[in-house]
């Protein structure tokens, strides 16, 4: 053990253990609590809950909120949404789901002290879209914070997950987790009784377009390391709609959001020549995608297709046609506040560019692919459907539990559930919470048991990077090159370029096909073979590498999940070159995978999609 | 938009490493001081700006494609429960703002324990935590088992 001869390791037992602690996470613990009053319920996040996920820097909308109390809509509308923006292929039972719970969670939250803003007229929520509210959200993860703080046995913070455990007694259980903490490089070993992952998904594993510093300027947060995925993968759990990546149209280089430009302030893209240019594709999108182009409204991908092709056909930049609104100062103000609120970087780039959309119509772009759960895209875990009318192909066990037995999950964890953000992942998050502890309840005294050797084998792996980098570094003088360790850096590189290139990043025009996907994968086990031989000089170099190992297996099941689906389902997401076309006959369904952690195999299948709603 | 920490205003205090959700804000054994070691992974979030007592903490837009001169600071007063900014252009002209950030005082949520003990049936029905109060309709909505299609709609 040399260096780390002396690291402790601490035992932390629950009832409940919530991996990740953003708004998923949040809920799950505050219904926990709720329903479960003398359980253990222990949070852990690998940085601070007070500023951690997703809403970390704030959020200026909550784009799902029913508004049933005033008949705004109807839980059964916000499922054909979502449905027709994901052409045709979400969890209506999950969806359903969420959106009849979502109200709740947003009046929990205005009880709370979150500012939302209202019509002065009707004094109803002030409306940015059909189910968007505005907000003044700069505090809204603090606000949301106290009370899982409040509802939580205890709080473990800048502690990282790296694996779960499993029970020894039964087969396909979990039992608890394993991670070490970030700043004093203590050894973990959580025993719980039911697991809720409640991670985030997947940022840089493609290729960002902003390179060097600005690398960290990606639309999803540079912390986002695909946990959601990973932790679940590993242990067997089924994943579903991996191949859902996600581009989006944003302000060019910060990212900045346009929800509240086009549908608040009523701005409008246009050409560099000035022209409207998204009806123009009309013809050419309806021979790839059929009568999914009449849709209303227009399916994101579709949009980003319009977008992609007018930039290709030498027309770019698209702007934002911002002039005319931004003369009335009260619109001018929205639209500054929506950046400082959630997105400051791109108040940046225009103060430095000098760019007063007053004055100047801002160029957009279309960032480079994410893999998450909880936008206009659904990638994650297989769940348990709803008790209550879920068809029984999605109902084997508790809500939200996944294909492994006690392991819950929500947020971008949970796949097949598109446009819940940061609301609809609360609201997931209570959902599980509650049917973990009635999982719990029903186990009795039948607790799950970790396994001595399985824990201390894992510790081993964890400090690996460390150890590594301790006896490789007195080979060379100085620097950063090895022969013999891959920095974290190096190897998150490496993934990001492979992606790119093979698997539809943007340097491909987010184009590939079976012999790029192949190729790719192959790239991708020889940089899994490389992960053993990673370097960690410190404890931060230690959770990079550990965020690079499950970026990497999330990319894995990606790229496979990729090659099954032989459509292209979502142009404007990536292009399938070698089956351009949608195909309702053979595809109108989701793909599952599983991972065999011994062999390394994995296997795919297809399950059917329920329509419940007409 | 990477942050930097100023050398003659940071005491050292570590508010801005306590916070930072990337990890990336340290203290400096030489200086004792705080800074960013991992500019790359910022994600601009102002975590450590408005958690900074001192105002040592500023950020430089991205070198990458962010030309020099701009500025844009924030004052978060949790007492007032407000938020202000003010953006500095490269060629000078300036912005300002201010947004409310709390109706409530700070600490007083209910915990989800304060209230009644649901009934144990409750733990099998689907209303969560406060429902059907909390949606502000008559009962939670619900659909029959039975409404299924498979395929193309």
């Amino acid at each position: 053990m040399g260096l780390f001869s002396g690291r402790k390791t601490v035992f932390v037992d629950s009832d409940i253990l919530v991996i990740g602690g953003g708004m998923a996470g949040c809920g799950a613990t505050y219904e926990s609590r709720y329903w479960g009053r003398d359980k253990k319920v222990v949070v852990v996040e690998k940085a601070n809950i007070e500023r951690s996920g997703a809403v970390a820097q704030g959020l200026y909308a909550i784009n799902c909120y029913m508004g049933m109390q005033w008949n705004e809509n109807q839980p059964e509308d916000h499922v054909r949404y979502a449905r027709n923006d994901l052409m045709g292929l979400v969890r209506e039972d999950l969806g359903y789901d969420i959106a009849r719970h979502v109200d709740a969670t947003v009046h929990l939250f205005e009880e709370w002290g979150l500012p939302i803003m209202k019509d002065p007229k009707t004094g109803r929520y002030l409306r940015e879209g059909k189910w968007q509210i505005m907000i003044h959200g700069e505090s809204f993860k603090p606000i949301v914070a106290e009370a899982a703080r409040k509802a939580a046995t205890k709080v473990y913070n800048r502690i990282m997950v790296t694996h779960l455990l499993m029970d020894k007694k039964k087969a396909n259980r979990v039992a608890g987790a394993v991670g070490f903490n970030v700043r004093t490089g203590e050894f973990y070993v959580f025993r719980a009784k039911a697991v809720i992952v409640a991670a985030g998904g997947a940022s840089h594993i493609f290729k960002p377009r902003s390179v060097g510093e600005g690398m960290g300027r990606t639309w999803y947060a540079p912390w986002s390391s695909a946990s959601a995925y990973a932790l679940p993968i590993l242990v067997g759990a089924k994943m579903t709609q991996m191949e859902n990546r996600i581009v989006l149209t944003r302000f060019k280089d910060g990212y900045g959001p346009v929800g509240a430009y086009f549908l608040h302030l009523k701005t409008y893209t246009e050409n560099a020549y000035g022209k409207e240019y998204e009806s123009t594709w009309y013809e050419s999108i309806k021979e790839m995608v059929g009568d999914y182009v009449n849709h209303q409204p227009v399916p994101t991908c579709l949009r980003n297709h319009a977008f992609l092709e007018e930039v290709k056909a030498g027309r770019g930049p698209i702007r934002m046609v911002t002039k005319e609104a931004f003369q009335d100062p009260h619109k001018e103000t929205i639209g500054w506040e929506n950046f400082l609120g959630m997105t400051i970087g791109q108040a940046v780039v225009w103060a430095s560019q000098n760019i007063d959309p007053k004055e100047v119509n801002p160029e957009l772009t279309t960032s480079e692919p994410y893999v998450m759960g909880s936008h206009a895209t659904c990638a994650g875990a297989w769940a348990s459907g709803p008790e209550d009318y879920a068809p029984d192909e999605y109902q084997w066990g508790y809500n939200r539990m996944m294909t492994v037995d006690g392991l819950f999950g929500a947020g971008d964890t949970i796949g097949g559930t598109a446009h819940k953000f940061s609301s609809g992942s609360f609201a997931e998050g209570r959902i599980a919470g509650k049917a973990a502890i009635k999982y719990i309840n029903d186990l009795g005294k039948d607790s799950p048991e970790i396994s001595e050797a399985e824990y201390e084998n894992l510790e081993k792996v964890v400090f690996q990077p460390m150890e590594n980098y301790e006896i490789g570094r007195n080979e060379i003088v100085a620097g950063t090159v090895s022969p013999s360790y891959l920095l974290p850096m190096h190897g998150l590189l490496r993934l990001e370029k492979i992606m790119d290139e093979y698997v539809g990043g943007i340097s491909s025009h987010y184009t590939t096909n079976e012999p790029m996907l192949t190729r790719g994968l192959e790239l991708l086990a020889m940089l899994k073979e490389d992960l053993d031989h990673l370097g960690a000089e410190d404890l931060l170099q230690l959770q990079r590498a550990w965020e690079l190992q499950h970026r990497v297996l999330a990319s894995e099941s990606v790229t496979h999940h990729t090659m099954f689906r032989t459509e292209t389902r979502w142009p404007g997401y990536y292009y399938r070159a070698d089956h351009r076309k949608l195909d309702d006959t053979d595809w109108h369904c989701f793909t599952l995978s599983r991972y065999d952690r011994e062999s390394g195999d994995w296997t795919m299948e297809k399950a059917p999609v329920y329509h419940i709603i007409d | 938009m990477p942050t930097f920490v100023y050398m003659t205003r940071c005491d050292g205090c570590g508010q801005c490493v306590d916070i930072c959700p990337s990890n990336i804000m340290h203290i400096d054994t030489t200086s004792r001081r705080a800074y960013n070691i991992e500019p790359n992974m910022c994600w601009e979030c102002y975590a450590c700006v408005k958690a900074c007592p001192q105002d040592a903490i500023d950020v430089r837009g991205y070198s990458d494609f962010a030309p020099l001169g701009h500025s844009v600071r924030v004052l978060r007063e949790e007492e007032k429960a407000t938020i202000s900014w003010k953006i500095k252009f490269r060629d000078g002209r300036e912005k300002n703002f201010e947004s409310p950030i709390r109706t409530t005082k700070w600490g007083s949520i209910k915990c989800a324990s304060d209230y009644e003990a649901p009934s144990q049936d409750a733990i099998n029905s689907q209303e969560l935590a406060h429902e059907p109060d909390g949606l502000n309709i008559k009962e939670l909505p619900a659909l029959k088992p039975d409404q299924f299609k498979v395929g193309v709609l």
